[in-house]
């Protein structure tokens, strides 16, 4: 690892202040926060990311789940993964979530992990990760090596000409899919970021991985009264039974009357630079029946645009599928 | 090969390297003791133990947190030494293989890994009984699919998974029988 100093303020404000006056977006800073490390430090290890000090956030009062005003609960940003995953008001209430986070990494990484550091968690492009290849996301301009290199594990939705990686988390479609609040601090005070637009496309810019500034905080997650707790399920396809990024991963939520669907909320992992929602496929299948005619069709509209790389195009029929089947499960209606 | 000049290595841009900057003193508790180090802020708290205090009962497999060779209990929870700095475990208890028996007396997973043959080459061994600590206190686990998921963050190359889900297994078994039959 390359050398750096090392601070632990006892504040939020004193955090603050160790990143005060960077620019852009908290992707390039050269200061950075650590908390859990699990993914900064490995990152650092392979000399992706090269940041100049570490502030350490771990032991700011920003771990607590907590209820808020109008039924929802407040999930602290450094509140472990495995502690938001295992607390029985978010297993009771956001079953979808607890199952979502308990599908990612392993329990020794999930104990060390923060939920903001879970949303600020890069890609596992083989080439990002790679310094002997081009890649747009570490290293602007350069080029994407995954493009015309082996692709097996990369986006199907919102690529661009330059990157095709995907965002790796589980946690994050589960929170997309219940539209969750983050709120975030900075030199100008607070504000809260809707999750849909937390992360963001590629596009020309895929250097840059969401939208929370260089001298910005994220101190919680607010996750809405909606948790969707009847009917809602996470479903993780992957190529080993644990502790594998998904190739393909679908949040399903659903109100019914009876049978038939009231709302419908969808969201996919694995398949795009950010949780993919879309709001065609959704609308699809309000006021319909919940049957896996509807669903097919709901994956079918999803999945519109959906275009395959060289080794990847197999994503496709697999998030068709993965969506049937998720939307079956959290409908509770029989699915072959 | 020249430098890179990504966002993530503006901060070294037209500059001269920074001198290193200083060691730290980090103070922690292992296995009882009370241990004062100085040691670099980027020294993994899996080299602080292996390096600085030359207990190497802890493995470096991987280093990358993919293998669970490194796992240690920090205050009493399972995690990866080699994805924490040893600055960030300032005056936390960390437990590591070597804390495990008292005097002669083998920790029961310990035992339960000798008893059922639970290793061959041995090198993930300290890890996989560490996590299984760990997993244990978690009280997360009730089958044996159980344990295999919870104990996926530790590999073994040797396939010993057999045996090592039977050695979880039987202390599992046996703290819930002392524990009056609860789960």
């Amino acid at each position: 690892m390359r050398a750096f100093s090392y601070d632990r303020p006892d504040s939020v404000d004193a955090a603050l202040r160790g990143v005060a006056n960077q620019p852009g977006t908290t992707t390039e800073a050269a200061v950075k926060f650590v908390a859990g490390g699990t993914n900064l430090l490995d990152l650092m290890k392979a000399d992706v990311m090269r940041p100049d000090r570490l502030v350490d956030i771990s032991r700011l009062n920003l771990d607590k789940i907590e209820e808020v005003d109008g039924g929802g609960l407040r999930l602290g940003a450094l509140a472990r993964n495995s502690d938001t995953a295992y607390d029985a008001r978010v297993q009771a209430r956001y079953p979808m979530l607890s199952k979502a986070i308990l599908a990612g990494a392993s329990a020794q990484l999930r104990n060390m992990a923060t939920n903001g550091g879970n949303l600020l968690q890069r890609t596992r492009c083989y080439y990002f990760y790679d310094t002997g290849t081009p890649c747009n996301k570490r290293e602007p301009g350069t080029g994407c090596g995954a493009l015309t290199g082996v692709n097996r594990i990369h986006a199907i939705l919102g690529a661009s000409d330059h990157c095709i990686a995907v965002h790796p988390s589980d946690m994050c479609v589960a929170l997309a899919a219940l539209e969750a609040i983050v709120r975030v601090t900075g030199p100008k005070g607070e504000r809260t970021i809707p999750f849909a637009d937390f992360h963001r496309l590629p596009g020309d810019t895929p250097h840059i991985d969401s939208t929370l500034a260089a001298d910005e905080l994220i101190t919680a997650i607010d996750l809405p009264a909606k948790g969707f707790a009847e009917h809602s399920t996470y479903l993780k396809v992957r190529d080993r039974a644990s502790y594998a990024f998904a190739l393909v991963s679908v949040a399903a939520a659903l109100e019914l009357d009876g049978q038939t669907i009231r709302t419908a909320r969808l969201a996919l992992g694995g398949v795009a630079h950010k949780p993919w929602r879309d709001p065609a496929a959704e609308a699809e299948l309000a006021g319909k029946p919940a049957s896996l005619e509807n669903f097919r069709e709901a994956s079918r509209v999803l999945l519109r645009d959906a275009k395959g790389q060289s080794h990847n195009a197999f994503k496709i029929g697999l998030a068709e599928r993965a969506i049937v089947r998720a939307l079956a499960e959290a409908a509770g209606v029989e699915h072959p | 090969m020249s430098q890179p000049t990504g966002p993530a290595s503006q901060g070294h841009a037209h500059k001269q390297p920074a001198p290193p900057p200083d060691l730290m003193d980090v103070t922690l508790t292992i296995n009882g003791s009370r241990k004062t180090l100085r040691v670099a802020p980027w020294t993994s708290l899996l080299d602080a133990l292996r390096l600085h205090l030359d207990m190497t009962g802890t493995k470096k497999g991987c280093d990358h947190g993919q293998c669970g060779a490194c796992t240690v209990l920090v205050d009493g929870r399972r995690i990866n030494s080699c994805l924490t700095l040893a600055v960030m475990a300032e005056g936390r208890t960390v437990t590591t293989i070597e804390g495990l028996a008292s005097g002669d007396a083998l920790h029961p997973l310990q035992e339960a890994f000798v008893e059922h043959d639970a290793f061959q080459c041995g090198y993930c061994t300290p890890g996989q009984i560490c996590s299984a600590v760990g997993m244990l206190e978690e009280g997360h686990a009730r089958t044996d699919d159980d344990i295999r998921e919870l104990m996926s963050g530790n590999l073994c190359r040797c396939g010993a998974y057999p045996n090592i889900v039977a050695a979880i297994r039987q202390v599992m078994d046996s703290q819930a029988q002392k524990d009056g039959g609860k789960p």
